[in-house]
C-alpha cells in the first residue's frame, strides 16, 4: 500500500502487521518537542490503558527530521504493548516536523489493529470521519494534461497538491477513465482543464461520478483554461465526415506561449479566490512566470525568424497555434483528416506537395506512428523530428519552458540543416 | 462652466463694492480658477487620447498575432453567429443545446447450424436472432443537466423482431443528483441494475456481438433493469471504492429470475417447457418491502502500475420470484467480476491495449410446488409422471445454477481489436430432473434452461473511427444433450450525434 503523508492528514495500512494508522497534526502547536526521537503516548484498549514510551525510528532513510514528502515511522515496535487486545488506539506525540508539517509541534497518531471484520468496519467508519473532518491545508489540484500541470506547478508551488491525469506520452484525446481518477476528482478543490473538448471523451463521466460540487461546471474550482484564448479553426458547421473536429476549435492551443500566459492568469485567479491567504504568492508566481515567458519569447522568435514562412509537415493537426506564433507554416498533414489514419494515396499526395513546396521537416508526437513519417521522409529526403505537446513527452523537457526550448531548438536545427 | 459663471457673477458684485484691493484679489482668484479649469480639461484630453491609443492597439493586436494563419480557418471564428435559415439542417451537439442527442444503430448478418437460434444458441434479447439480417437495436440516447440539482438520461431502443414486428423498449430513463453531501449520489427512474460489468452496458458498448450466456440465463435476455432507485456512496478511501444499494420493482420481463411472468422476448421460455418445468405464474404482487428487488454492489479499483488498472466488484440481487403456490419463494444471485487493463504509455487513440474481463455468477432459485393436474383440469397439455401416469406434482426445492465468462481483448493496432471469450453455464441436477417425466409423448431429461453448455467466441473488430465499427465473430456452441453448433455473425454499427464519454 502506498504511503503518502499530506501536510496534516495521513492514513496508511501495513499488511505485515495488519495495522491501520490514521493520523492528524493539529494546526495550533502547543509546545515544542522535548526530544525528536522520543515518542510517548497512551494505548487505550478495550479493557485497559497503557502508557507507551519508546524510540521511533524512521521507516525510510536515516535520521530525523527527513527531507521530502515521505516521512514515516516504524510503529511496529509498539505492537508488543497491545498485541493482546482486539483493537487498540495508540496516541503518540510526535514532533510535527517529522510528520511532514512545517514548524515544530505535536501530532496525533492512532494505530488500529485489524483482527476481525467488526474492527475493520469500525476502522472504515473512523477513517471516513477522519477524512471528512480533514482540515484543508494545501489546495488539492487536478490538472487534466501535463502542460496545464506544468503551469499549475509554476504558480502553486508548494502551496498545492497536484495530480496530473493524462500522461505526457499518450494521446490526450483517449485517456482511460480510471476509477482512481474519480477519487482524485472527488477530493479536488480545483480542476484545471483545457475546456476545448480535448478531454471530452473521458472527463465528463469522471466528473459525474466524482460528485464534487467544488469542481463542477462554473464552480469556483472549475478552471476552464481556454477562456480568453482566441481559438483557431472553429468549424461553422459540425460534420464528422471531415474527421474528428472539435466544435470549439482546435484544442491544442497551449504550444503558443501567449496562450500559456492567459492560462497562468486563470490559474492564479482561481487559486487566489480559493486560498486568499496566499493570494500574493500566487499573483507573484504568475507574474514571474509570465515575465519569464516574455523574456524567452523574444529569444525563441529570434531563433526561428530565419525560417519565416517555411513549410513543415505534421502527422496530426495540433500545431496551428505554434506555427502562427513563430511564423512557420504547418499545413500539410500525414493524416488525411483529423483522427483518420494515413492512406497510401493521401501520403503520395503529401509527398508530391512536399516536393512542390520544399517542405523538408516532418514533426511527430510520441504516440503517433513514427514509421509512417519515416517512410515519407525517405522518399522526400526530409528529416523526422520528435516533438510533443506536453512537458515530459520528449526526454529532458520537464516543464513548459523546457518544452518550448526544445521545440524551438529542434525545429531551428532541423530547418537549418535542410537549408 | 457653472464654476466660471458663478465666478463672473462674484466679480460684478465686487466691482460694485469699488474696493480695488478686493477686485485685484478676486481677479487673481478668477485667474487661478481659470487655470485650474484649463488644466483639468487638458488632463482629461490627455487621458482620453491615451485610452484611444490603447484601444487602437488592442484592436490591432489579434491581426498582428495572426500573421501566417490559415485564412479559411480564420473566417468562421470571426462570424460565429450566422443566423439559421429554415433550409438549414438542425444540428444538436455538446454544449450548444440543453440536451445531447445521440443515435446508435447496431445490425448483424450471418447464420448458424442451429435451427433454434433465437432463445436457443443466442439467449440475449439483442443478439442476432435468425439467419440473415437482425436489427440488434437502434438506440436513441438523450442526456443533459436538468437543473443545478439533477442530470437526466434516457435510452429508448427501437427494434424489429424476427417476425418483422416493430417494437420500442425503454431501456433507461433516470435522473441523478449532481452533488449530494457525504459523497452520496441517488439515481431514480428506469435503470440498468448495477450488477457486474456487462449488465450496466448498452449492447453497443459490448465487446462481442452477443450477450454472455451467464448474463442472459441469470439476469435475463434483456438484462436486469427495472424502475427503482439507487443510492451510491463513494467510500472515502485512498483508492476507489464505491457501494451501491439499489431497490427496484421485482416484476416484469426485465427481472427474469424474479417475479417474471415467464415470457420475455427472445428468451428461452417462449418455446417448449417453462423454466424448472413449472409455470412461474404466481405473481403475488407487492405486499411489503420484502417483495422488492434489492441489488447491493461493492466495487473497488487499484492502479497496479502507471499502465495497469484493476477493477473488482461483488454484486448481489435478491427478491421474490413467482414460482409455486405458496407465495414465499425467493431468488438470490451472487456475482463477482474482475477487469484488468493494460494500455501502452504511448497509446494512440487508446491503442494498443490488452483487457481481461471475467464475471462469475451463482443463482439460488427457490422453485415452488407445482401441480400439473390443475393444468390438465384446465384442458392444457400437462407433464406426465411416468411412474404414476398421472399429471406430475413437482415439489418445492432450491435450484442452484452457476456460470461465468472470461474474455480477453487485444487492441493490437489503432482501430483493430482481436477478442476471445469463453462462456460456461451449468446447474446442479434438481429433484424434478431425476423424476421420470414426459411431455407430449417424449421423455424429459435435464431442464434445457439449466443444462450445461459452453461456448467459445473469437472475434475481430475494426473501428474505422470512434463512430463506426465492423465486427466479425464466430461462435462454437456445445450444449449437453443437444450437441455442437457453429455460428458466424458480422456486426456493423454507426453512431450519430453526441457520444457520451466512456466509463472505465
Amino acid at each position: 500500500m502506498k504511503i503518502l503523508i499530506p501536510q496534516q492528514q495521513f492514513t496508511t495500512f501495513s499488511p505485515l502487521t495488519m495495522n491501520f494508522i490514521v493520523g492528524r497534526c493539529p494546526l495550533t502547536l502547543p509546545s515544542p518537542p522535548v526530544g525528536e526521537r522520543v515518542a510517548e503516548g497512551r494505548v487505550r484498549g478495550l479493557r485497559r490503558e497503557i502508557l507507551v514510551r519508546g524510540i521511533l525510528s524512521p521507516l525510510r532513510g536515516e535520521g530525523i527530521p527527513m527531507e521530502g514528502p515521505c516521512r514515516f515511522y516504524d510503529y511496529r515496535q509498539l505492537s508488543a504493548h497491545y498485541s493482546s487486545m482486539q483493537s487498540a488506539r495508540v496516541r503518540l506525540l510526535l514532533p510535527l516536523r517529522s510528520l511532514g508539517g512545517r514548524g515544530e509541534g505535536w501530532g496525533e497518531v492512532r494505530v488500529f489493529r485489524l483482527r476481525s471484520l467488526t474492527t475493520f468496519l469500525s476502522l472504515f467508519v473512523a477513517a471516513m470521519f477522519t477524512f471528512v473532518s480533514a482540515a484543508q491545508a494545501r489546495l488539492n489540484v487536478v490538472a487534466t494534461t501535463p502542460d496545464l500541470a506544468s503551469i499549475t506547478r509554476e504558480i502553486g508551488g508548494d502551496k498545492i497538491e497536484l495530480t496530473t491525469m493524462a500522461r505526457p506520452t499518450e494521446d490526450p484525446h483517449f485517456v482511460d477513465a480510471r476509477p482512481s481518477f474519480i477519487v482524485k476528482l472527488n477530493k479536488a478543490d480545483v480542476l484545471i482543464h483545457g475546456g476545448a473538448e480535448l478531454e471530452s471523451g473521458w472527463l465528463p463521466k469522471l466528473i459525474e461520478q466524482a460528485r464534487n460540487a467544488r469542481i463542477i461546471s462554473a464552480a469556483k474550482g472549475d478552471v476552464n483554461c481556454c477562456e480568453g484564448v482566441k481559438m483557431r479553426e472553429v468549424p461553422d458547421q459540425l460534420d464528422r465526415s471531415k474527421g474528428d473536429i472539435h466544435a470549439k476549435g482546435n484544442p491544442h492551443y497551449l504550444v503558443d506561449p501567449e496562450n500559456a500566459k492567459i492560462v497562468a492568469h486563470h490559474i492564479a485567479d482561481a487559486f487566489s479566490n480559493l486560498d486568499a491567504v496566499n493570494r500574493e504568492f500566487y499573483v507573484a508566481k504568475a507574474k514571474a512566470f509570465n515575465s519569464s515567458l516574455d523574456a524567452k519569447l523574444g529569444e525563441w522568435q529570434a531563433k526561428l525568424v530565419p525560417f519565416k514562412g517555411q513549410q513543415l509537415v505534421a502527422y496530426h493537426n495540433s500545431w496551428v497555434y505554434f506555427a502562427d506564433r513563430f511564423g512557420l507554416k504547418i499545413e500539410l498533414f500525414l493524416e488525411p483528416k483529423p483522427g483518420i489514419p494515413p492512406s497510401p494515396s493521401h501520403l503520395a499526395g503529401v509527398i508530391a506537395k512536399m516536393k512542390e513546396t520544399g517542405a523538408r521537416v516532418i514533426i511527430v508526437d510520441p504516440y503517433l506512428n513514427r514509421k509512417t513519417a519515416e517512410t515519407v521522409a525517405r522518399s522526400t529526403g526530409a528529416t523526422v523530428v520528435d516533438v510533443a505537446q506536453f512537458p515530459g513527452g520528449v526526454k529532458g523537457t520537464d516543464n513548459y519552458v523546457a518544452l518550448l526550448d526544445y521545440l524551438v531548438n529542434a525545429l531551428a536545427n532541423a530547418l537549418a540543416e535542410k537549408k | 462652466m457653472t464654476v466660471l459663471a458663478s465666478a463672473l457673477g462674484l466679480d460684478t458684485c465686487v466691482l460694485q463694492a469699488q474696493e480695488t484691493n478686493e477686485v485685484e484679489q478676486l481677479k487673481k482668484q478668477l485667474q487661478q480658477m481659470q487655470e485650474n479649469f484649463e488644466r483639468t480639461q487638458r488632463e482629461h484630453r490627455q487621458q482620453m487620447e491615451a485610452l484611444t491609443q490603447k484601444l487602437d492597439a488592442l484592436a490591432r493586436q489579434p491581426q498582428a498575432g495572426a500573421t501566417t494563419t490559415v485564412a479559411a480557418a480564420e473566417s468562421p471564428a470571426e462570424s460565429p453567429s450566422s443566423s439559421w435559415r429554415p433550409s438549414d439542417p438542425i444540428r444538436v451537439g455538446r454544449g450548444s443545446a440543453y440536451m445531447d442527442i445521440g443515435l446508435v444503430g447496431t445490425f448483424a448478418v450471418g447464420g448458424s447450424t442451429a435451427d433454434d437460434i433465437e432463445g436457443g444458441t443466442q439467449l440475449g434479447g439483442h443478439d442476432p436472432n435468425q439467419r440473415g439480417f437482425t436489427i440488434q437495436g437502434v438506440e436513441l440516447n438523450l442526456m443533459g443537466a436538468i437543473d443545478p440539482y439533477f442530470r437526466g438520461n434516457a435510452n429508448v431502443l427501437f427494434g424489429v423482431d424476427s417476425e418483422g414486428e416493430s417494437f420500442v423498449e425503454l431501456e433507461e430513463a433516470w435522473l441523478e443528483t449532481i452533488s449530494l453531501p457525504g459523497n452520496l449520489q441517488v439515481r431514480a427512474g428506469q435503470y440498468l441494475t448495477e450488477f457486474g460489468r456487462v449488465n450496466t452496458q448498452h449492447p453497443h458498448s459490448w465487446s462481442f456481438v452477443d450477450s454472455p450466456l451467464v448474463n442472459a440465463r441469470f439476469l435475463g435476455p434483456d438484462g436486469l433493469r427495472n424502475p427503482g432507485a439507487r443510492l451510491s456512496w463513494l467510500i472515502p478511501t485512498p483508492f476507489y471504492s464505491e457501494l451501491f444499494l439499489g431497490v427496484q420493482n421485482s416484476q416484469g420481463e426485465t427481472a427474469a429470475s424474479f417475479r417474471s411472468s415467464g415470457h420475455s422476448h427472445g428468451g428461452e421460455e417462449e418455446e417448449g417447457l417453462p423454466f424448472a418445468y413449472r409455470h412461474p405464474d404466481n405473481d403475488r404482487g407487492v405486499g411489503g418491502i420484502g417483495d422488492m428487488l434489492f441489488t447491493p454492489r461493492l466495487a473497488t479499483s487499484f492502479d497496479l502500475t502507471d499502465n495497469q488498472v484493476l477493477l473488482l466488484g461483488a454484486s448481489t440481487a435478491f427478491g421474490p420470484n413467482s414460482s409455486g403456490m405458496t407465495g414465499d419463494t425467493t431468488t438470490e444471485i451472487y456475482g463477482l467480476d474482475m477487469t484488468w487493463k493494460w494500455k501502452s504509455p504511448n497509446a494512440h487513440a487508446g491503442f494498443p491495449f490488452v483487457m481481461w474481463q471475467t464475471e462469475a455468477m451463482l443463482r439460488r432459485y427457490d422453485a415452488g410446488m407445482f401441480d400439473w393436474q390443475e393444468e390438465a383440469d384446465a384442458g392444457e397439455e400437462a407433464i406426465i409422471d411416468d411412474d404414476t401416469t398421472l399429471p406430475a406434482t413437482l415439489s418445492r426445492e432450491t435450484l442452484t445454477d452457476y456460470g461465468f465468462y472470461s474474455q480477453v481483448l487485444w487492441g493490437f493496432r489503432k482501430g483493430w481489436v482481436a477478442g476471445l471469450r469463453y462462456d460456461f453455464v451449468d446447474g446442479e441436477e434438481g429433484d424434478y430432473e431425476k423424476m421420470n417425466l414426459s411431455f407430449d409423448g417424449s421423455t424429459l431429461g435435464r431442464d434445457p434452461e439449466r443444462n450445461q453448455r459452453w461456448r467459445l467466441s473469437p472475434n475481430l473488430t475494426w473501428y474505422p473511427s470512434e463512430f463506426s465499427k465492423i465486427r466479425l465473430q464466430y461462435n462454437y456452441d456445445e450444449r449437453r444433450d443437444i450437441g455442437s453448433d457453429h455460428s458466424v455473425w458480422l456486426q456493423f454499427e454507426f453512431l450519430l450525434g453526441a457520444h457520451a464519454a466512456h466509463k472505465f
